[in-house]
């Protein structure tokens, strides 16, 4: 049963993101987005990390892609389409994908590739794992979130300072 | 118990749920156009069955068969998704409602949080509807949701935190269960009042109704929208209104638990809250006029912010030192 929705969700995730990037209107492309993003939040819930997946809805589906749908749509899609859709880079593309697999295919082919459980977080063994994930980021990565905090403030800070023309004092 | 009737059991849960929620939401537009009349001293629509009581099946019957227009400029195929991208998150919600004690279609650990995901993709609907009309009333109406249901949805989601951090769950049930003693609105006054604000934003209700403003916009997002699309619009505002209404009552008005020592079903609590609720929702809507862009952006980011914020750290403080 989990064996055929996991196969579903990632169909669904590789059927979207080839029809995205074959998308001449980029508004289709940025809604095929959404679709897989939709589709890889599923596979959170069937991995069990259900608080991984509403976040993965809420931030990225229902937060940034709305945001680029927003900006997208202020901009003449018209132009956009009747634009040369090719760069006949496809060797160069080619190339770079095979790098890319074999990187993946390297890595995970190595068998000790150290998954959740490998690290004993455990956060699929408590009913809820939001308890958990809350923990482990505050003891455990409490570093990297921190750092990760800041580098987010540091980029809203940024984007005030361009945003505003000019500072009166 | 095997698999297939469990998922008998669930379908059929799920079949009442859809039936009942699809015709209250079709009353509700009889109710608000009736309390509305009422509050203006008139009498609202009175010809269809005893005291118009049968307007929204006549309504729906015009929407169904009325001529379904699409526009020649338009993109087809958005067009025709958008309405049903409003309408499949609003009802998707349900799913996890707490109902009464015993009567909920599914319980997830993270009801909440699944709750404020999943209604923020309605959002697209809205957007792709405005897009996919080509037409400048239509983007003008999107942008202002997009922007709005955007901003709003960060005060709606800090809002809850206070209460969430008395119950120490996300489980809607579990939260329920918490307010046995104490409903949560005595605890969490600042974050309810913030709450309902921006749930009236989130559901692009008066005060808030700018990408729909028909002084200045025609009809907004669904300007070119007609027939049952155009429907499909309003039976999702009309359940989100209930979502949120529900959730307000679950996080701070003890969900179905009753009053006292007054002998009600669990579900009987909840429908009467429910329905206090929404009665409060459709008295703003003939009370306050419109907020203009600028103004629904300042009270957002200036005022409820800050203000949410406060809570959760006062939340934390008294948490921490009494609790």
């Amino acid at each position: 049963m989990e064996l055929a929705f996991f196969y579903l969700f990632a169909a669904g995730i590789v059927g979207a993101s080839l029809l995205m990037v074959t998308r001449a209107n980029v508004i289709h492309a940025a809604l095929l987005l959404v679709l897989a993003f939709l589709f890889m939040a599923g596979l959170f819930v069937l991995a069990g990390a259900e608080f991984l997946a509403g976040v993965q809805i809420l931030i990225y589906a229902g937060g940034i892609m709305v945001l680029y749908l927003f900006s997208i749509m202020l901009m003449n899609v018209g132009v956009a389409v009747r634009l040369r859709q090719w760069h006949r880079q496809s060797v160069l593309a080619l190339a770079a994908a095979v790098l890319l697999g074999a990187e993946v295919w390297a890595v995970l082919g190595r068998g000790g590739y150290p998954g959740a459980k490998a690290w004993g977080w455990g956060l699929g063994q408590t009913p809820g794992n939001v308890e958990a994930l809350g923990e482990v980021l505050y003891t455990k990565f409490l570093f990297p979130f921190e750092v990760a905090s800041i580098l987010l403030l540091a980029a809203m800070i940024g984007a005030i300072v361009l945003a505003k023309r000019e500072i009166t004092r | 118990m095997g698999i297939a009737v469990e998922a008998v059991i669930a379908l059929v849960k799920i079949a009442v749920v859809l039936g009942v929620v699809s015709l209250v939401v079709a009353y509700l537009t009889y109710l608000e156009r009736k309390i509305i009349a009422h509050i203006q001293q008139r009498l609202g629509p009175m010809r269809v069955g005893w005291h118009g009581l049968l307007q929204p099946i006549a309504d729906g019957a015009k929407l169904f068969l009325k001529e379904d227009i699409i526009p020649d400029k338009a993109d087809k195929v958005v067009f025709v998704i958008a309405p049903i991208m409003v309408l499949v998150p609003a009802f998707v919600v349900y799913s996890v409602l707490p109902f009464s004690s015993t009567f909920y279609i599914t319980q997830v650990n993270i009801g909440i949080f699944f709750i404020l995901a999943v209604s923020s993709l309605g959002v697209f609907g809205i957007v792709m509807a405005g897009w996919a009309s080509n037409s400048k009333y239509s983007l003008l109406g999107a942008l202002r949701s997009a922007a709005q249901m955007l901003s709003y949805e960060i005060f709606l989601g800090f809002s809850i935190i206070g209460p969430l951090m008395l119950a120490g769950s996300l489980n809607m049930q579990k939260i329920v269960e918490a307010q046995s003693d104490v409903w949560f609105v005595f605890y969490q006054p600042l974050a309810f009042v913030v709450f309902f604000i921006a749930a009236l934003a989130e559901t692009n209700r008066v005060p808030f109704d700018l990408p729909e403003a028909e002084t200045e916009l025609v009809a907004g997002f669904h300007t070119e929208y007609s027939g049952m699309k155009f429907a499909f619009f309003f039976l999702a505002e009309y359940a989100s209104i209930m979502v949120v209404s529900t959730v307000a009552v679950t996080l701070f008005f003890g969900g179905w638990q009753g009053i006292g020592w007054i002998p009600l079903p669990g579900f009987v609590w909840y429908v009467l809250k429910l329905g206090a609720m929404i009665f409060v929702f459709i008295w703003i809507r003939a009370t306050l006029p419109r907020y203009r862009y600028d103004q629904l952006m300042r009270l957002g980011w200036k005022f409820m912010f800050p203000l949410v914020m406060a809570n959760i750290f006062l939340t934390g403080l008294v948490k921490f030192l009494f609790l």
